[in-house]
């Protein structure tokens, strides 16, 4: 009892410490993940329930992605040829864990830009469409988490990864997602989404699959340790102090000089149009004056 | 101006009267009304009080602010109230307040209890008066003669040659500018890999060919198999040299600290693959790919920033600075915005490894415009 209240204490004095939240999250993740893998059924035990799985996939691909997609994956064009919704023959399970689990696909409406929104499957069903999906042709898989997950590196892995990540990230990313992740603005309407505090394993799929208008950054290109080096300094920017105020959303000067110009410079003006709009006129005469 | 804006007579007629030289009566000031404090002594006395009372605020607002800026740790405690430091919101708004009030006062005073009366300023000519003209230019003229710089030439004439040889420094301090850059611009250190060299060995000098350049992951500095890129892949990539310099027969000394930032920013290249049948190569440009493997230079044509905001979709790279578009599938080519010439492509392949090299140099000077470009070298200048 002595040792598990001396433990107790040791592990309380670490609780604000700045591991503390990814530890919580890490711990919760396991558990979740832990009972999930002990009550959900077997997925890849044996060969049957792999196709049970993607026999559930592709009932659930009929009825919520065949409109746009075909019936067998295979896209569909417009008349003009254009693309209506792009062949899913050859974009693996990765693709769907991420497009379904960000909520952006099913889309609401059609569109230049699926954006992220509530997901609508469950994570089993998810599953059973990445399945479906990946039978269908070639892609990647959906990551391991010891892949992506930096919660499973140790203190000194972790300050390594972070300055390596900071480079690969300087020079791969701030392109679009800008310095702090922020996310920017794209041709024609379009915008790179802001990516500090998304789920590592969707950052991970997104490089991987290279979702709507991205570039791939497949392992051939950015090699899987150093997504994950990415990935912890994204983790960090998450914890990251901001000193001097209010960030404004992190875009730079952007935002910044509007509110200074808008809020700032507009309250003063409206200060001043209210003291000149107050008369300090009066009709009365001072006692005894003449007339 | 045509002589639709002629003023008609008033009365219409032309034996009217014409208008008159002020057709509105000028009404004057109207008539000064006192303010309450004026007239009302009581209100006089609260609005002394009321003036005092923001002094005092502000007074307040300034101890306060030496309170937290000696209590509250700066930098150690910045999530305090919603995301923001508790020393800095406080330090902000204490010293923000006290100048607000001071202002509130100062206005409040103003315009309850200072002296209240309408003034009309007349507009002053620009000039001087005739008389001081005279007297200035008199003065000049009898300060000139006295001089006697019409009748001393040889001080004039030394004077002259002091003064015009001061330009000299100058002219002399701008050599601390640097060397002229020569002919720096229109190469870059992917033209060290596949020269020729001598180097001694053992004694001998021997010829070595220095291997073809090899390209290198950014950052990471790992040289690219041609075969582990997808379509839609995208590569920030630098030279390896910058990596790897004994390979290449480079002093590291010349690829580190600000050497290597000076090869970086023209050296930096965007590697992209696409489908093969999406590729339009130009002219005399059908080998300068690999399998849908192109590069081009990441410095803008147009100012020279680094751009790789690429569009998979499209293959258009988007120049954050000035919103200039170039077509990767169609020789860098402009689609949208300011910049003049087409991204510089590399001419790549592959080495008997398999990794992705450099054929040579980039064929043009890469980066914005400069005086002494040669733009006959420009191979599309002339297109479009």
């Amino acid at each position: 009892m002595r040792l598990l209240n001396r433990s107790a204490g040791r592990l309380s004095r670490h609780r604000r410490g700045p591991i503390a939240g990814l530890v919580v999250l890490l711990l919760g993740l396991l558990l979740t993940g832990g009972l999930y893998a002990a009550f959900a059924p077997a997925q890849a035990d044996s060969a049957a329930s792999q196709e049970e799985l993607v026999k559930e996939g592709r009932e659930l691909f009929l009825v919520g992605c065949a409109f746009c997609h075909g019936q067998n994956g295979e896209g569909v064009l417009t008349q003009s040829g254009d693309q209506y919704g792009p062949a899913l023959t050859d974009v693996g399970a990765a693709s769907v864990d991420f497009q379904v689990g960000t909520g952006r696909m099913p889309m609401s409406t059609p569109g230049n830009q699926a954006q992220r929104k509530e997901v609508v499957y469950s994570d089993a069903e998810i599953a059973a469409l990445s399945a479906y999906v990946a039978s269908l042709g070639t892609g990647p898989a959906i990551p391991d988490a010891e892949m992506y997950d930096p919660a499973t590196l140790s203190d000194e892995e972790y300050d390594e990864y972070v300055t390596r990540g900071g480079q690969i990230f300087l020079a791969n990313c701030t392109a679009c997602h800008n310095f702090e992740g922020s996310g920017g603005a794209m041709p024609r309407g379009g915008f790179a989404p802001k990516i500090r505090g998304v789920d590592p394993k969707h950052i991970y799929e997104a490089m991987l699959t290279g979702p709507q208008s991205m570039d791939t950054f497949s392992d051939g290109n950015i090699p899987p340790d150093d997504k994950k080096a990415i990935i912890a300094y994204l983790d960090t920017l998450n914890e990251q102090p901001s000193y001097g105020g209010l960030t404004l959303g992190g875009l730079g000067p952007v935002s910044e000089g509007l509110i200074a110009w808008l809020v700032g410079m507009g309250g003063l003006v409206a200060f001043a149009v209210w003291i000149a709009a107050q008369t300090t006129r009066t009709s009365k005469k001072k006692d005894g004056a003449d007339a | 101006m045509t002589d639709s804006h002629e003023i008609e007579p008033a009365h219409g007629g032309h034996h009217g009267e014409l208008v008159p030289d002020e057709p509105i009566a000028n009404p004057g000031m109207p008539e000064h009304l006192p303010r309450p404090t004026d007239v009302d002594p009581k209100k006089e006395k609260r609005a002394e009080l009321q003036v005092a009372a923001f002094f005092g605020l502000s007074a307040i607002c300034t101890v306060l602010f030496a309170v937290a800026y000696f209590t509250l740790d700066i930098g150690s405690n910045w999530h305090t109230f919603g995301g923001v430091g508790a020393s800095t919101v406080a330090l902000g708004a204490t010293l923000g307040l006290s100048m607000l009030f001071i202002g509130i006062a100062i206005i409040h005073w103003a315009r309850k209890l200072m002296g209240d009366h309408e003034i009309v300023e007349m507009r002053h000519p620009a000039y001087s008066e005739e008389v001081d003209r005279v007297r200035a230019l008199d003065d000049l003229k009898i300060g000139f003669e006295e001089t006697g710089i019409a009748r001393r030439p040889l001080i004039r004439n030394s004077a002259l040659g002091a003064l015009a040889l001061l330009g000299v420094p100058a002219v002399v301090l701008l050599r601390d500018l640097g060397t002229l850059p020569g002919d720096a611009l229109e190469h870059t250190i992917w033209g060290q890999g596949g020269r020729k060299i001598k180097i001694i060995e053992d004694g001998k000098e021997v010829e070595v060919e220095v291997p073809l350049m090899r390209i290198a992951r950014d950052a990471i500095g790992t040289p690219i198999l041609a075969s582990d890129l997808e379509i839609g892949d995208l590569v920030n990539a630098q030279p390896e040299v910058l990596f790897n310099p004994g390979r290449y027969y480079v002093e590291p000394a010349d690829v580190h600290g600000h050497e290597l930032q000076t090869h970086k920013s023209k050296a930096s290249l965007i590697l992209l693959r696409m489908e093969p049948r999406d590729l339009k190569p130009g002219k005399g440009r059908e080998d300068w790919d690999v399998n849908g493997i192109v590069a081009y230079s990441k410095i803008c044509t147009h100012v020279g920033c680094p751009i790789s905001l690429n569009e998979r979709t499209t293959h258009h790279l988007l120049c954050p600075c000035h919103q200039s578009t170039f077509d990767l599938a169609d020789s860098g080519r402009v689609v949208f915005g300011p910049a003049g010439r087409p991204l510089p492509q590399l001419p790549i392949a592959v080495d008997e490894q398999g990794y992705l090299v450099a054929q040579s140099d980039f064929t043009e000077p890469v980066g914005p415009s400069y005086w002494e470009r040669d733009y006959e070298r420009d191979r599309f200048a002339e297109d479009d």
